[in-house]
């Protein structure tokens, strides 16, 4: 029983060309992935994406949906070559998703990896607005959600899971906890229902998008529990489980929450250990009824007929999360199991003391604060385009404007992670998951890599009249550990490639 | 965090369902009241200064 699994999380930034709301988000998009490739010497044209294992319209109900039933929005395997699409030496994916640029970080093993390498994207998505700057009006890139007049852009979790595990389990225990997770999670939003119509704050940027239980779609009737099921890896072994009902982050505490008390509730389900059933009624609508109390006292209702608060309802998968583990590792859970008790035990304990107390944690309430600091100072209403601008601009990836940027510099935000550690997580990949060798790949061999994908590197060798096509469909394979020694001496890919031949250990 | 005290925190069991909590965003303590101007201070100097407009130009189209 441990935080520790493979996973990752993908993030769509919000785009704006200042001064030109017309402007076309997708050319905005594909100047800022092409920027960032061209900063890092990164020929998109090379080092592009392998969809041939890619299958986004299989369901993890057990069908695949006919590609005539599917919105065009959910067909993402078609290559479409004016879209840059590239792999950076980190082993994340930086491309254009719709109509927004997307770093997908690289698969990590820790809530605490998952923490630094998404704030990595941050500094790539900055280090490409500081290039196109040069060029005025430039582009600006905001790490949330919405825009607040009926459009959502999404944050992605991705978690491995044992195929073996029932997909009826992970609903039936993953709803409720979604429907309660955002009070430690969400990032706080000006404005209530999905064109913000109703003036007011609520505690997450994502929930009033949610209209579903359970289903395939992402973009549009989107469901607490996503269905897709690409695992990106031996499917017959594994579910890669996308959970698409998180905001982005900027707390790393609330990030590391997100991700680690995910990873705990998932491994009870797998080892069958959640215990009686914590089923809510009516968990859509509850879902937004905690989304607008900020005061956290609306009442959840089970299907047993309790009554409690969100905060109540995440204590009980708490403490089962905690005696749990304490059980399955002899009362020493591993550091990054522990880390995440305790935080997730210390923001409930706030959360639920006064709320408040939690600005140092949780997004959403250091967004409130400074907000209720304007309201106060200022009297300004909910409705006030101060408040909304406060709100956009707090997600700015700049530095020197990102509000919660400059709280986290100032001491005002607990940092988990240093940003020296951040900064090193921008060229280098995970060393404990097969990132290590996509990026290792990327960084010593990128004039022969042709594409790859999460679970392939396709190299063109001098001499070979065949693609050579490296699978990697075991995410824990590809380790700096299995094959580092191979990468760093082979001298070109051709050596790679033999030196893994003779091996017997391809990166797979 | 290895070996990291394990504080059991308070809990709300017991409490009765209807005790009234303030607004907790109306009742900041005072001792955070000025380490709130500071940040809306330092806020001011960076902040859109046509917020209106900054606001109406945020548009996005839908992702996933």
């Amino acid at each position: 029983m441990t935080v520790r699994r493979v996973m990752g999380i993908e993030t769509e930034y919000g785009v704006v060309v200042p001064g030109d709301p017309a402007a076309n988000p997708m050319l905005a998009s594909g100047d800022v992935v092409t920027a960032y490739a061209a900063s890092r010497g990164i020929r998109p044209a090379r080092a592009s994406w392998d969809y041939a294992d890619e299958a986004p319209l299989r369901d993890a109900r057990g069908f695949d949906m006919g590609r005539g039933d599917a919105h065009p929005s959910q067909l993402t395997d078609t290559e479409d070559p004016t879209l840059a699409n590239v792999v950076l030496t980190n082993g994340a994916r930086l491309y254009v998703d719709h109509a927004h640029p997307e770093y997908s970080s690289p698969e990590v093993t820790t809530p605490r990896a998952a923490v630094r390498w998404d704030r990595a994207g941050e500094l790539v998505m900055r280090e490409a607005v500081t290039r196109l700057a040069t060029v005025p009006p430039g582009v600006n890139l905001y790490k949330n959600n919405t825009d607040g007049k009926g459009a959502s852009y999404g944050t992605h979790e991705n978690y491995l899971m044992a195929r073996s595990t029932p997909f009826a389990s992970v609903v039936k225990h993953l709803t409720p906890f979604f429907v309660a997770r955002q009070v430690m999670c969400g990032s706080g939003r000006v404005g209530i229902g999905v064109d913000s119509r109703t003036p007011g704050y609520q505690i997450a940027q994502r929930s009033d998008f949610f209209e579903v239980e359970v289903g395939l779609e992402t973009t549009l009737k989107r469901p607490i529990i996503n269905t897709r099921d690409e695992p990106h890896a031996v499917a017959d072994r594994y579910r890669r489980l996308h959970v698409i009902i998180g905001d982005a982050n900027h707390a790393d505490v609330a990030n590391l929450l997100k991700m680690g008390s995910t990873s705990l509730v998932l491994a009870m389900i797998e080892a069958d250990a959640v215990g009686a059933d914590l089923s809510v009624r009516r968990p859509v609508a509850t879902l937004h009824e905690i989304s607008h109390d900020p005061s956290l006292q609306t009442k959840l209702e089970l299907v047993d007929g309790r009554r409690m608060t969100a905060v109540e309802l995440l204590w009980e998968y708490h403490d089962r999360a905690a005696a749990f583990a304490e059980e399955r590792s002899g009362g020493q859970p591993d550091p990054d199991t522990a880390e995440v008790l305790h935080w997730w035990s210390t923001v409930l304990d706030r959360l639920g003391r006064d709320p408040m107390e939690a600005r140092r944690e949780v997004d959403w309430v250091a967004k409130l604060a400074v907000l209720e600091g304007y309201r106060e100072r200022d009297g300004l209403a909910w409705s006030d385009p101060r408040l909304k601008a406060v709100d956009l601009q707090w997600s700015d990836v700049r530095a020197d404007r990102g509000l919660a940027h400059r709280l986290a510099a100032n001491g005002r935000l607990e940092v988990l992670v240093d940003d020296a550690d951040v900064r090193a997580a921008v060229t280098t990949p995970p060393s404990d998951t097969r990132a290590w060798f996509r990026g290792a790949c990327l960084a010593r061999f990128s004039e022969a890599v042709v594409a790859a994908s999460w679970d392939s590197v396709i190299f063109e060798v001098p001499g070979q009249r065949m693609l050579q096509r490296v699978p990697m469909l075991e995410p824990l394979r590809g380790t700096e550990a299995a094959v580092g020694q191979i990468v760093r001496e082979a001298p070109d890919a051709a050596a790679l490639l033999r030196a893994l031949a003779t091996a017997g250990t391809d990166a797979d | 965090m290895a070996g990291q005290e394990q504080i059991k925190p308070q809990r709300r069991d017991g409490e009765p369902d209807d005790v009234e909590t303030p607004d907790p965003a109306a009742a900041a303590p005072a001792a955070q009241a000025s380490e709130i101007d500071d940040i809306l201070d330092e806020i001011d100097g960076v902040l859109e200064s046509n917020a209106e407009e900054f606001v109406r130009g945020f548009v996005q189209k839908g992702g996933q």
